[in-house]
């Protein structure tokens, strides 16, 4: 199955993608990482901007003024030059620890998916408060990041019917990943915890705090530490501690 | 010139916009900025200035507004009825706003976005590199009566210019070219898609538009195993109930429903500007002519300026265009709620 990716995919006139893989794994994913940041090094003049997904990399051109070809030929060098799966982690990571508040009201699925994850209320806090997951990609909305993998048994699918609304800072669970919401959104993903951490800063020098390959864990706080950390936080960072990660 | 404009009153969603921002993608934010990038080039040319320079966008219909300064004003996009003073003014063209008095913007008379340029440009602050507002973001907000908005210095003088603008306010042809995941609808379900005439559902935004048909559901092979990937304003998405949706410059940045294929960026406009029910059909072209399409666009934006001729003070004309005023007022004041989840 990995001998047909990589593999380049022409998207309409807006760019090449790069994928890795049709499904998530982690070598994917830190290969469509690495790649990125080769592209980035190579400052083509008609690259202009690069982003990644779970497992692909695209590189945005405006394909009316410049030829695919060119640029194809380009990138299959780039991608011949290493083994992209076997690629590391990028320097200067984050480990975040960010408080949490599991179930209750203020994320009221945590049971449902404790259930739909074979495990008791308890278990699932007990495994999601303690599992160290990576952001695999952002996207979707500013700044909002898709962590993974948590264990097998945590593979729940999305929800058939959606729930009408998530506030933001909503830490919400399916198929391994674990999400914090930037914005009050309807999602199929379930609302196990709730936290003051706030994924996009539009005011602050650092708009986006988190970026792929950042270390996430979810610490769980009471009712009323989070209530305090609500009450203290002005930062946007909900009472998180960051750590650099060598 | 240079002053500031001030809103009387207005629609439920005026926003600034300008050519939105890029460099943001990898983060999760995708570029925004005008609906119909065209009515820019156009204030642009109607005003000899750059086309990146920030304009009012209006959805479904516009407000009051007064300057504090004499002012020179461009009006381009969705035909709406405007008066200075209860003069009507011509759409499509540039007029001075004289300082103190009123400038009312009615409903759309065909098409969705309206804009109001002025000379000098809307000079709001610049956030994350531009000012056009990024609502599903976050960024920016609408505008609300009593909002004040200074403009840039103005360094041209002209006024009572028009330009011919290209029909693109009721639906229409739009050509799409095909992307990464077009090959996971069989040739039959793509055949079908082009031959179908879809409407445009009410329900649509600067986030995306929903096609409806009559027929059967759009359905790709992997439908439920495709891989969240990125997303590319236009991009026709088919939802989980087969219905498509055209992502507009406002989108989601990723995406987990397959792309039948993706709208040119030179007909975007066109199903912006297509009014609630307005029918719209999608014919694919081959890559290489789609290129030749948007160099023929580019050149086309690059001449504007040379169609810019004065305005025929012609009553007849003017009252006749007052006399669609009635027939529309009732546009899609399209604030029409659509979420798109994950």
């Amino acid at each position: 199955m990995m001998a047909e990716f990589p593999r380049i995919r022409i998207v309409g006139l807006s760019g090449l993608l790069i994928q890795f893989g049709n499904e998530m794994s982690e070598p994917a994913n830190r290969a469509a990482i690495a790649f990125r940041a080769a592209v980035e090094a190579q400052d083509w003049p008609e690259v202009r901007e690069t982003s990644t997904s779970l497992v692909s990399t695209f590189v945005s051109v405006d394909l009316a003024a410049n030829a695919p070809q060119e640029l194809i030929e380009k990138l299959q060098a780039l991608i011949g030059t290493t083994d992209w799966f076997s690629a590391p982690l990028p320097a200067g990571r984050t480990l975040w620890e960010i408080p949490t508040l599991y179930g209750t009201e203020a994320a009221p699925q945590l049971e449902e998916a404790a259930e739909a994850a074979g495990v008791s209320a308890e278990t699932a806090i007990q495994e999601l408060s303690s599992a160290r997951v990576r952001v695999l990609t952002i996207g979707f909305a500013p700044g909002q990041p898709y962590t993974g993998e948590l264990p097998p048994h945590w593979n729940i699918p999305r929800q058939q019917a959606l729930t009408k609304s998530v506030p933001a800072g909503a830490l919400v669970v399916a198929i391994r990943q674990l999400i914090i919401f930037t914005n009050a959104s309807p999602t199929g993903w379930r609302h196990v915890g709730q936290t003051a951490f706030r994924t996009f800063r539009p005011d602050h020098t650092t708009p986006f705090p988190l970026s792929p390959g950042d270390e996430l864990q979810f610490p769980s706080v009471t009712a009323a530490e989070y209530e305090g950390i609500v009450q203290g936080d002005t930062s946007g960072n909900g009472g998180a501690q960051r750590q650099v990660l060598a | 010139m240079s002053g500031v404009l001030e809103v009387l009153s207005c629609g439920p969603a005026v926003t600034v916009q300008d050519m939105g921002r890029t460099g943001y993608l990898a983060q999760g934010l995708t570029q925004g900025g005008a609906a119909d990038r065209l009515a820019l080039y156009e204030g642009a040319a109607l005003l000899g200035q750059p086309a990146n320079l920030a304009a009012l966008e209006m959805v479904g219909m516009g407000g009051s507004f007064r300057a504090s300064a004499d002012m020179r004003i461009a009006l381009t996009g969705a035909p709406m009825t405007a008066t200075l003073d209860d003069a009507p003014l011509v759409w499509n063209a540039s007029h001075l706003l004289t300082a103190g008095a009123t400038l009312k913007i009615g409903g759309a008379r065909s098409g969705t976005y309206g804009y109001l340029h002025v000379g000098g440009g809307i000079d709001t602050p610049v956030m994350m590199g531009a000012r056009g507002a990024h609502l599903s973001a976050g960024l920016g907000a609408a505008l609300v009566a009593g909002d004040t908005l200074p403009t840039g210095k103005d360094k041209g003088s002209e006024t009572g210019l028009t330009l011919p603008v290209e029909n693109r306010f009721d639906g229409g042809r739009i050509r799409i070219t095909a992307s990464m995941q077009t090959d996971q609808f069989d040739t039959g379900t793509q055949e079908r898609f082009a031959q179908t005439a879809f409407r445009r559902d009410p329900r649509g935004n600067r986030m995306g538009v929903r096609m409806d048909h009559d027929g059967a559901p759009f359905v790709a092979a992997d439908q439920l195993t495709i891989l969240s990937d990125v997303i590319v304003t236009g991009d026709i998405q088919i939802a989980g109930d087969g219905a498509p949706f055209v992502l507009m410059c406002e989108s989601q940045t990723t995406g987990g429903y397959p792309r039948i294929a993706t709208v040119l960026p030179s007909d975007l406009g066109r199903v912006a500007q297509a009014p609630a029910g307005a029918i719209l059909s999608f014919e694919f072209v081959a890559l290489e002519d789609a290129r030749t399409i948007e160099q023929r666009t580019a050149s086309s934006r690059a001449s504007l300026a040379a169609t810019v001729v004065p305005l025929l003070r012609d009553p007849a004309s003017i009252r006749d265009l007052l006399s669609y005023q009635l027939i529309s007022g009732v546009i899609s004041a399209t604030t029409n709620h659509l979420t798109i989840e994950e």
